[in-house]
């Protein structure tokens, strides 16, 4: 019975061929939209190399100081010192690194002025995240301990600085310091905020240490738990420690705020929460893209299912002969079901090569730095099940609605 | 084989009310081939159509081979449609984008019993019963009206049914036509023992079945 209705769905598509072009239409570009938005979320929060253990990683991006009256607010990345002093021996946490956010930084080599994006971490960064080495090996502890002037650089800057040559032992310049380059690794997108940059260097070659001193500053702090059950806990204790803190001048400054979290959840408390507010705001941040997504999809949908109405419609007569010779109400809800979504994945397939054509020239368009766009499995389900979910949408309802053609006003078209 | 009693089939609106049969009571025996005749508007394809439970009657009871059906649910009075009754129509009602054997497989199609191979075998041996096996892969737009309408007989038999209802089978055709699609509903009714009531105003047509139920203004008149 599917084979007839296979059959007779192409029949129809084929004779239909405006109606046809304009479904089609609809549902791939309506797809090729999603699938670039759910490849953008992918890219920027999916599990990737080097952010291997992502979903055991929880990270403080973002630190809040206030005055005694709460009327002054400073806002930044935190201090050295307060995670240094505050933030270590977490219960749960297996282990903990600092790095500063990535800053441009230039160089001059041969005569030109190269940019670059530069970041300062300990020997723990290399061990949370597991970045690719073409060459090398990362910079250790030690190094970081003994103000070793070591550097790994990705690809990108391998080429800029010595072409096809291996770079490892060379030395390169950057933010006027010199740094020997112990290893090479592959480039990591721009939209990862964590491990992104073109140069990483140990903390202890910063200019001056008076970032040791500093309870707000430009970094970072990485979590890596034993296992996601100790997120809560960890981001507990966390809040206990910021109520530890000592301020060297209370009458100045007396209040901190920060939160342990992942990536996802760091962005979705930016859209919604505020930084002094520790809960979660996932729920709100899905809701919202959900909603946006469902928004987006349902125009096409209403407009396809007034097309499918009349498309149906058009094919009364079909139905009161189904009807006679047999067919249940359901039955023929099943067809007509059975042919939207035959459409749809049809679309869905064309969707697929056109947003493998977009991304692919999103990717090339160098817009976001080393950003590889993909139509990988997990975007792949997603997308097919936005498919069916579409098809579905637009063919029950006008299904339905001609199901409950009496047989004989069908008969009489 | 089909029994009415009584019913009455009455077509409201919010402004009017039509009646469309009153009182009809008919009892057709299996094997009989019977005539249904009347002016325009009289309800013969009224009746039809409660007899081949297409259309529900406002009153009074139908039964098929001893059934009473009135109560039936959709699901079940498809199946009864499906196993029990074969329809032809004036219009032939053949789905243009399928073909020839594609369209006399649809009553099969809903039988779930049916393989693929069983369902295109008993297609073609309709076909055949109707003399049209060489035209199995033809679309119904490059056939006769006379073709169409054997291919829509074909259909209408395809499952073997035991009744067959025909809504003026040879309306759309010219009388040559007519008689040749007369020939295979009188075949089918003698040597297979078909049951069959045909909606006609042609008097040279009912005059070559068994018995003649004459309506007007929806009541039976004979």
């Amino acid at each position: 019975m599917l084979k007839n209705y296979i059959k007779i769905a192409f029949k129809v598509f084929l004779r239909r061929k405006f109606f046809t072009f304009i479904s089609l239409f609809a549902i791939s570009f309506t797809l090729v939209v999603l699938m670039v938005a759910v490849a953008f979320l992918d890219h920027t929060f999916g599990k990737q190399p080097p952010e291997n253990k992502q979903d055991r990683t929880l990270c403080v991006f973002h630190m809040v100081m206030k005055t005694p009256d709460g009327g002054g607010t400073w806002s930044s990345g935190g201090g050295y010192k307060f995670f240094d002093r505050y933030a270590r021996n977490l219960n749960g946490v297996e282990k903990m690194s600092l790095c500063t956010e990535t800053e441009p930084v230039f160089s001059y080599h041969n005569g030109e002025k190269i940019q670059s994006y530069l970041k300062r971490t300990d020997g723990e960064f290399w061990q949370i995240l597991e970045f690719t080495f073409l060459e090398g090996a990362p910079f250790t502890s030690d190094d970081e301990k003994n103000v070793n002037f070591v550097a790994v650089i990705n690809d990108a800057t391998r080429k800029k600085f010595f072409g096809d040559e291996s770079a490892a032992g060379k030395t390169i310049e950057a933010d006027g310091q010199r740094f020997r380059v112990v290893g090479v690794v592959a480039n990591v997108p721009y939209l990862r905020r964590t491990p992104f940059a073109d140069i990483w260097v140990p903390i202890s070659t910063m200019k001056t240490n008076n970032y040791r001193g500093e309870l707000m500053g430009n970094f970072n702090a990485l979590f890596l738990a034993r296992s996601r059950s100790d997120f809560l806990a960890i981001k507990d204790e966390f809040q206990v420690r910021l109520k530890q803190v000592e301020f060297p001048d209370p009458r100045e400054w007396n209040q901190m705020y920060g939160v342990a979290e992942t990536y996802f959840e760091n962005t979705s408390r930016s859209a919604f929460g505020r930084q002094e507010n520790y809960q979660s705001q996932n729920a709100k941040f899905l809701a919202a893209l959900i909603g946006a997504m469902i928004l987006f999809m349902l125009l096409p949908t209403i407009n396809l299912i007034n097309i499918n109405v009349s498309r149906i419609m058009e094919r009364a007569s079909e139905i009161g002969v189904r009807k006679a010779f047999g067919a249940s109400s359901w039955t023929l809800v099943w067809q007509f079901v059975v042919e939207n979504v035959l459409l749809t994945l049809i679309g869905g397939a064309i969707g697929f090569a056109l947003s493998r054509f977009v991304l692919q020239a999103i990717t090339k368009s160098g817009f976001f730095p080393y950003a590889e766009f993909h139509l990988n499995y997990r975007v792949f389900l997603y997308g097919l099940a936005l498919a069916i979910f579409f098809g579905l949408m637009s063919g029950v309802y006008p299904a339905w609605k001609m199901s409950r053609l009496h047989p004989v006003q069908a008969l009489k078209g | 084989m089909i029994q009415l009693e009584s019913v009455e089939k009455v077509y409201r609106t919010s402004k009017i009310e039509t009646v469309a049969l009153t009182n009809v009571n008919l009892s057709v025996r299996g094997g009989e081939f019977i005539s249904i005749m009347g002016p325009s508007g009289s309800g013969k394809s009224t009746l039809l159509n409660v007899i081949g439970l297409l259309d529900v009657p406002s009153g009074g009871k139908v039964s098929i081979n001893g059934q009473p059906v009135t109560s039936y649910s959709d699901r079940h009075l498809a199946q009864v449609r499906n196993e029990a009754i074969g329809f032809i129509f004036q219009t032939f009602h053949l789905i243009n984008d399928l073909s020839v054997v594609d369209n006399v497989e649809i009553p099969l199609l809903y039988r779930r019993k049916l393989s693929g191979s069983e369902r295109r075998k008993l297609a073609l041996r309709a076909l055949d019963r109707v003399g049209l096996h060489a035209r199995v892969h033809h679309f119904p737009s490059q056939l006769s009206g006379g073709q169409q309408q054997r291919v829509a007989i074909a259909r209408a038999i395809a499952g073997n049914p035991r009744i067959l209802l025909a809504d003026e089978p040879t309306g759309n055709l010219d009388s040559q036509m007519g008689d040749e699609i007369m020939e295979v509903l009188k075949r089918l009714n003698e040597d297979e023992g078909t049951t069959i009531v045909m909606v006609t105003h042609d008097p040279r047509l009912s005059g070559q079945t068994e018995r003649i139920v004459r309506l007007f203004d929806g009541r039976q008149v004979n």
